[in-house]
Parts: C-alpha cells; sequence; structure tokens
C-alpha cells in the first residue's frame, strides 16, 4: 500500500516535473542569426559600419529612432522641438535605465556628443563640429548651431547615448584609437538602454544577446536568447540555413534565392536597399588614362557620356546579372529616400542611338578603355562590369575589365592613388539617408587630389564630374529649411546631373534575407538586422 | 653536431627574414588599409591623419626595419580592424587550429594506413580497387568542394552534423578545446575529414607502394618459408619497415595541415588561425597578415630544423657531413 502510494508520488512528480520542463523549452525561444561579416570590438564611435551599428542598436539607443520604413521617430528623447532655426530643443524621456542599473540623465547626452567629437571616432560627421549643447535640466538638452540646418538629426538615431558613469568607470571615456597601444576591455563590452543587452562576446566568433528586462519599451519580440555568428563562406551559410542550424541569416547569395524558397522550412525575404550603383567617367584628366585615345579626354564630351549610358541595358542586367533582385534607377539615389525620384526617368537603351551620339563626337570607330571595378564589395559587383563591358562592345568601344578586391580598388579607383581610372563602379548609400550628403559626396567639384572645391566631402567624387551650379544647389539645400523648396532644389540637382550625364546610374540592388519559417521579422531597407522586431514560433 | 646546429639555427634564421622581407614586399600591392578603417563620410584630412599615424607615410625600409625590431621583441602591433594587439588575437585563434590539424592528423594515419596496408598486401581485389578510387578523389578534389560536398551530405540532407562552428568548448588553462563537449567532438568530424583527406590519400598511397616494396625482399620470402602466419609476416615484419618514411612524411605535413586549414576553416567557419588570415586580406590588416605568415614560417622552418636533426641522429652518413665541413 505504502508502495503503491510512494510509486504514485513519484510518477505524478516526474509528470509535473516533464511538464515544467516542457513549459520551459515552449517559453526559451533562442534566434540564432549569421551574417558573412565579423562583430569585432562593441564601441559604436569606432567602427562606423552598417552591420556593427545594426548589433549594437538592440543594446544601445540614440535620441531618436527609426521605425520599420526609415521614419523617424522619438528614441531617448520623447519629443524634440525647433524653437528657432538655429536652436533645438530635445527633452528626454523619463525613468530609462541603463543596462547597469544607472539612470538616464542630460549629462549622458552632453557626455556621448563629447566623445563622438574626440580622435579615433569614426561618427564625427553626424552632426556639425560647431555644434553647440547644453545642458538646461537633468531631462532637457538644447543644441545651437551656427547656421540652419533641417536634418540635423537624421543621423542621431545610430548616435547611441553611453553612460557617462559607466564610461567613466571603466576607462571608455574616448573611443578607440586606430593606433591605440592596447585594446581596453571595455571595447568588449556594452551598456546602452536598448531592448538587448550583450551576455557575452567573441570578435569574430559569436556573440550573445539577452533581452533588457528594464527596458523602457514595450517588447514586440518574444525571444529569450539571441546568438549570432559569422559564417564567411557563401555555401555553409546557406546550408546552415536550411539544415537549420540557424534561423536567419544575411546575404543571400543571388544564385541561391531559388534553393532557399524551394525548400520547405526556409523563405527568402526580398525588399530594395538604399544603396545605389552607378558609374563614373573620369572628365577631369585632360588625357584619358588606359586608353587608346591619346591627347584628349572623351569623357569631357557629354555626347560620349550619353552613348555610354545608353549603350547599356540596364533591365538585362537586372534579368541576367541579378536575377530580378534589383531596382533600375535613374538618379544617384534611392526612391526611399527623395519622394520626387520618378520626375526623372532613365535615358532610354538605344544602341543605335548610342552609335550616332559617338560619331557625332569624333569616335565613329569607338575607343579602347579600361574600367576599374571591385569584385568582393557589391551584390555581383564583377558581373555587372562584364555585362557592361560586353554591351560597350556593340558601339565598338573595347573596355578591358580590371576587377579586384575591394581594399585595393579603393585604393586605385579612389584619393590614395590619386583617382587612377578612367571609367569604373562605385555604390553609394547616403549615411545621412538625404539627397544632400549624395551630391554633396559624389557630383561636387573636387580638385585632383580629392579635395571638394565647396564640399569637403567630395572624396568619392571618383569621376571628377564637375558643375558649379550642381555645387551651389547643394549649398543652397543645407541652408533650407522649407521641406518642398528643398526637395525642388534636390530635383534641379539631380536634373542636372542627369541630363549632362555626370555619372551613370545603374540600380539599387536588393536585399536578401534567408529566414526560417518560423520566425517573423521586419526587414528594414537600410540592412539593419533588428532583433526587437523578431517574434519566433 | 654543435658546428651543424648552428649553421642550421642561422639558415632557418635566414629563412624567416627572407619570409618577412616577401610578406613585407606583398603589402605594398593588398590595397589601402585606410579606406578599410575610417567611415565613407570621414574627410580627407582625417585620412591623411590616420595613415600618417599608421606609419604608412615613411620609407618602405623605415617600415620594415621597425617591423622586424618589433618582431624581435615579440611585438607585431594592432590590428587595423580589431584595434587589439596581434599577438593576443592569433595566441586565442592558436588552439582551434591545432586541434583541427591534430584531429586530421589523426584521421590520416588512422585511416591511411589501414587502407595502405590492405591494398598492398591484396593488389588486385575489389576493395583494394575502391580505396584507390577514393584516394585518387581525395589526391584530386579541392579541399573547399570536399567541405561543401560534406556539409550537404551530412548537415544538410542527413542533419547529423553540423555544418559550421566548433560548437561548445571547454577552457582548461587557456587553452580552449573541443574535444571534451559531445558538441565540440561533432563539429570537429567534417572539418577533420575534409582537411586530413589529401593527407590520408598520400598516407594510403605511401604505405601502399613502400608495402609493394618490402613484400618482394628476400626477409620477408624467408618469413614465409618458415611457415609464418601471414598476420606475423605483414604486420610484424613489412609494415614495421614501411613506417620510417612514413612518419617522415608526416613530420613535414603538419605544417601544411596548419597552413591549408585556411581553406578548410573558411568553408566550415573554424574560427582558427587561417579564417584570421583570411578576413585580414580582405580588410587589408597588414599586422594580421604579417604575424601570421611569421608564425607559419617559424612552424615550417621549426619543423624541418628537428627533422634535420633527427637524420643527423639517425643517418650516420649525416652525421659524417656535419663533421667533415
Amino acid at each position: 500500500m505504502i508502495k503503491k502510494f510512494l510509486m504514485t508520488c513519484t510518477t505524478a512528480a516526474f509528470a509535473a516535473g516533464a511538464a515544467l520542463a516542457l513549459a520551459m523549452a515552449a517559453e526559451a525561444k533562442t534566434f540564432r542569426y549569421a551574417f558573412q561579416g565579423d562583430l569585432n570590438a562593441l564601441d559604436p564611435m569606432s567602427l562606423n559600419e552598417t552591420f556593427t551599428l545594426g548589433a549594437l542598436g538592440n543594446v544601445m539607443e540614440g535620441l531618436t529612432k527609426r521605425d520599420k520604413d526609415l521614419k523617424i521617430i522619438p528614441g531617448l528623447a520623447e519629443r524634440w522641438e525647433v524653437v528657432s532655426p538655429t536652436t533645438w530643443r530635445f527633452y528626454l524621456r523619463k525613468g530609462v535605465k541603463f543596462q547597469n542599473g544607472e539612470d538616464f540623465t542630460a549629462d549622458d547626452v552632453l557626455f556621448t556628443f563629447d566623445r563622438a567629437k574626440m580622435d579615433g571616432s569614426q561618427v564625427r560627421s553626424r552632426f556639425p563640429a560647431d555644434l553647440k549643447y547644453a545642458k538646461l535640466d537633468d531631462h532637457t538638452v538644447e543644441f545651437t548651431l551656427a547656421s540652419p540646418n533641417p536634418i540635423l538629426h537624421y543621423e542621431w538615431d545610430t548616435l547611441y547615448i553611453f553612460s557617462k558613469k559607466w564610461a567613466e568607470s571603466v576607462g571608455a571615456t574616448r573611443p578607440q584609437s586606430a593606433t591605440a597601444q592596447s585594446l581596453a576591455a571595455w571595447a568588449l563590452t556594452a551598456n546602452g538602454t536598448g531592448p538587448f543587452r550583450v551576455e557575452s562576446h567573441q570578435p569574430g566568433v559569436r556573440t550573445v544577446f539577452k533581452p533588457h528586462t528594464g527596458w523602457w519599451g514595450k517588447p514586440e519580440h518574444n525571444l529569450t536568447e539571441v546568438i549570432f555568428t559569422t559564417i564567411k563562406s557563401d555555401a555553409t551559410r546557406v546550408a546552415a540555413l536550411l539544415s537549420g542550424e540557424i534561423d536567419m541569416m544575411d546575404p543571400v547569395p543571388v544564385q541561391d534565392v531559388a534553393r532557399i524558397q524551394g525548400n520547405a522550412t526556409t523563405a527568402v525575404l526580398t525588399g530594395p536597399e538604399l544603396r545605389t550603383i552607378f558609374l563614373n567617367m573620369d572628365q577631369m584628366r585632360d588625357e584619358l588614362l588606359y586608353s587608346s585615345v591619346k591627347g584628349k579626354n572623351p569623357f569631357k564630351d557629354a555626347r560620349v557620356r550619353k552613348a555610354f549610358y545608353q549603350a547599356i541595358d540596364i533591365e538585362a542586367i537586372k534579368a541576367r546579372v541579378m536575377r530580378g533582385m534589383s531596382a533600375p534607377s535613374s538618379i544617384l539615389i534611392s526612391p526611399i529616400l527623395f519622394s520626387r525620384a520618378s520626375e526623372i526617368k532613365r535615358f532610354p537603351y538605344n544602341v543605335d542611338d548610342a552609335k550616332k551620339l559617338l560619331t557625332e563626337a569624333g569616335y565613329p570607330n569607338g575607343f579602347e578603355v579600361t574600367l576599374d571595378c571591385p569584385n568582393d564589395r557589391y551584390v555581383n559587383d564583377e558581373a555587372i562590369c562584364q555585362a557592361v563591358a560586353a554591351m560597350m562592345a556593340r558601339i565598338n568601344v573595347k573596355v578591358t575589365l580590371n576587377a579586384m578586391p575591394k581594399a585595393q580598388y579603393f585604393e586605385k579607383a579612389g584619393q590614395p592613388k590619386k583617382f587612377d581610372s578612367s571609367f569604373n563602379l562605385l555604390g553609394w548609400t547616403p549615411g545621412s539617408f538625404d539627397s544632400f550628403n549624395v551630391i554633396a559626396s559624389l557630383a561636387a567639384c573636387r580638385n585632383a587630389d580629392g579635395r571638394g572645391t565647396v564640399h569637403a566631402g567630395a572624396l568619392f567624387n571618383y569621376g571628377g564630374y564637375c558643375n558649379p551650379k550642381v555645387d551651389e544647389l547643394a549649398t543652397a539645400i543645407v541652408r533650407e529649411g522649407d521641406a518642398t523648396k528643398r526637395d525642388a532644389m534636390i530635383l534641379e540637382a539631380f536634373k542636372t546631373i542627369h541630363e549632362e550625364v555626370g555619372l551613370i546610374p545603374l540600380h539599387q540592388q536588393a536585399l536578401a534575407w534567408g529566414v526560417s519559417k518560423s520566425v517573423t521579422i521586419a526587414q528594414r531597407a537600410d540592412n539593419q538586422i533588428l532583433l526587437y522586431w523578431v517574434t519566433k514560433q | 653536431m654543435l658546428a651543424f646546429t648552428i649553421r642550421r639555427f642561422i639558415e632557418a634564421l635566414i629563412v624567416m627574414l627572407a619570409v618577412a622581407a616577401l610578406a613585407f614586399v606583398l603589402f605594398r600591392f593588398i590595397g589601402d588599409p585606410v579606406s578599410q578603417i575610417v567611415s565613407q563620410d570621414a574627410t580627407l584630412a582625417e585620412r591623411l591623419a590616420l595613415r600618417a599615424q599608421l606609419g604608412l607615410d615613411d620609407p618602405v625600409l623605415v617600415q620594415f626595419a621597425r617591423f622586424v625590431w618589433k618582431a624581435l621583441h615579440l611585438d607585431f602591433g594592432l590590428s587595423y580592424q580589431l584595434k587589439q594587439p596581434v599577438v593576443g588575437m592569433i595566441a586565442d585563434r592558436f588552439p582551434a587550429t591545432m586541434e583541427l590539424a591534430f584531429a586530421a592528423a589523426v584521421f590520416a594515419i588512422a585511416v591511411g594506413i589501414p587502407m595502405g596496408v590492405y591494398t598492398g598486401i591484396h593488389r588486385d581485389s575489389w576493395l583494394s580497387k575502391v580505396f584507390l578510387s577514393i584516394s585518387l578523389i581525395g589526391i584530386s578534389l579541392p579541399t573547399f568542394l570536399i567541405g561543401i560536398l560534406l556539409i550537404y551530405i551530412f548537415a544538410v540532407t542527413l542533419g547529423v552534423l553540423p555544418s559550421f562552428g566548433r560548437g561548445q568548448v571547454v577552457k582548461i588553462w587557456g587553452w580552449t578545446t573541443g574535444y571534451l563537449t559531445w558538441s565540440g567532438l561533432k563539429a570537429l568530424i567534417l572539418p577533420a575529414v575534409t582537411l586530413g583527406l589529401f593527407q590520408m590519400t598520400l598516407v594510403t598511397r605511401l604505405v601502399r607502394s613502400e608495402m609493394l616494396e618490402v613484400l618482394r625482399t628476400d626477409y620477408i620470402r624467408f618469413a614465409r618459408a618458415r611457415g609464418l602466419p601471414d598476420r606475423i609476416v605483414n604486420f610484424r615484419h613489412a609494415l614495421k619497415n614501411t613506417l620510417v618514411p612514413v612518419i617522415t612524411i608526416i613530420g613535414l605535413q603538419i605544417g601544411a595541415l596548419i597552413a591549408f586549414a585556411i581553406i578548410t576553416e573558411t568553408v566550415f567557419q573554424w574560427p582558427g588561425m587561417g579564417l584570421l588570415f583570411i578576413t585580414a586580406v580582405q580588410q587589408a590588416d597588414v599586422p594580421v597578415m604579417a604575424a601570421y605568415l611569421m608564425l607559419v614560417a617559424f612552424l615550417f622552418v621549426t619543423i624541418n630544423f628537428i627533422v634535420d636533426l633527427l637524420y643527423v641522429r639517425v643517418d650516420p652518413r649525416m652525421r659524417v657531413i656535419g663533421r667533415g665541413t
């Protein structure tokens, strides 16, 4: 009798234990994801790179945030007002706690802005160097500008706020500099106000995140743990997703999209990306380098540039090279970031017109030119260049392709080797998500050394295109506070570049994330992987 | 003997210096590290300042002298990308690569020797032909392809082994090991097979040809004539005598296993030194590349040095040459 009773008890206890274990298993939601690049130091000021900023965006927060459609929404500042065109006031959210339990106050904001200006910081361009800021009270900060700037706060979603007390206690008061003698231990840790905290971090191997229970917002995710791993090899990343070892991975190689879609448990999430791919033509040198033309530079003639433009069959590049994963573009910015983008149309693909233009310009038999191209930077970059070279052959222009790894490419075609290239391919995402950055970086006048004549950022104008009218428009765009007038000027600048074919825009590449069907995730066009929008079944 | 050792030591030093010089010349062509460090919005002034800080504007000879001088103090500087001391980074990754290379070597020997013996004894059996075909695959297919094939069979289709990573690791006296956990051992299988396959085929073919040779010798015939059982003839007398060259080859191949681990580590995302090196190449991270190349050169030079010394011990003729000069 007693024996039987004991047995019943044991069975019951066992069943209860099993049920509990099951319940816990059901609750534990571990989200595993992989990216092709590493997550290195966790200081958001020492490497300005999308993936790192995205990963840290789960842990730390800026005064503003961006929603799923990249619209600016309140972050650590619950609201802000423009008191006068040169005075902005930010009202900070109250009751926010850092992950180590400290309170968030205006002092942390001032400290962060000071830190962002120091040597070694890669985020100095997030705000004008002469911006002044002062604390009005514990939860109000006032910013004073030297000249009006309607997009002052556009990049503040990734200007993550540090805890002043924490930084001082661990010695993180300045960003890790590129030439420091040793790595500070804090650079592998993080302390923010965000919805997740870093549980452990081994650079290049594995990073574990856990939800921050004291987060001020209402969690939209249902995760209890997140494990990030780098998987460099494309084939392995695909295999890991197919075998269910990971729940999400980025990027999906274009050729594997069908395979992942065809698998019962996985899908590919695609969407437009912000990056625009385009071609530069050297319009600066008096004699074109690496070309058969001697003593002059055919690219100085707008007819030659237009001929090149019209010789490119952009739909064929989309269909064959990009397998549908691109959106042909007529301007240098994504339509997501500039509402009037559709008012400019691409010049049509037309080989006869292109030949006619070349003949008018005095090159009826074409000429030879070398196309420099990176082969590990953008989606199918080398293949795009091969296609362009083949298309140019139809108008008798013999293009020699010179593809190389990005580290060499940016050295040769860019400023370090004084733009040693006559024809090249580049991609650009404006850090500020705004057209001014595009115009000033890619199409503003520069000298042979790369110094901008008017706009200091003209370093990436690899072709040396120059029209003083565009420079003037850019200067006016910075100062204009009225959105409609501003957009009109932006459109005019893009139109000017378009009409004289200063550069040849190709397309915006598409994002492709491989996801398990048990996971829902929001894909944002800037390719940040944000864990607080992930739910797992 | 001492003179021989000293001469070999000096030769080893010259090799190291030559590797350093070659590496340094190569680094002039890998591209611009600065554009890999700064943000795209960094101004020209910031870029130029960073170049100067990193010492990239100094003459090549000055840079080289500085590099050698620091390397003598085991200081390879700071990774441009991670901003961490390179020596520490490589030390962190060292156990992973060594464990992988060791497992691959064990696999190569444990599978290669029996296969070699079998194909040597039963020259014409169908199983021998199967073994030889497998070894042909191992020798002719590139490593990355074998790795991807194995991943697709064992991870994606069968779902029995992990496709990437090292599993759970345990830290013992600063050495991280995957040998002590179940997931660590499972994760080790595919990379070790991939890396060791080439060496395994080498061992198979070597043992086979040595066996064929030895089995023809007089003492084996006499042994058979005496009526000794096949087992004793084949394994005690024949196999033992084939092992001398096999051991030499394996010793020399350990260096190759560590160096070739680059590809296997990339395919399996194995967190070892090779993966670190590949990443460094893509990012033009010169300090990491330099330190890795020096380490690999050092391993090769050391192994060769030891093998040379062993030869002198084993082969009396070498000792005479050593003394004579």
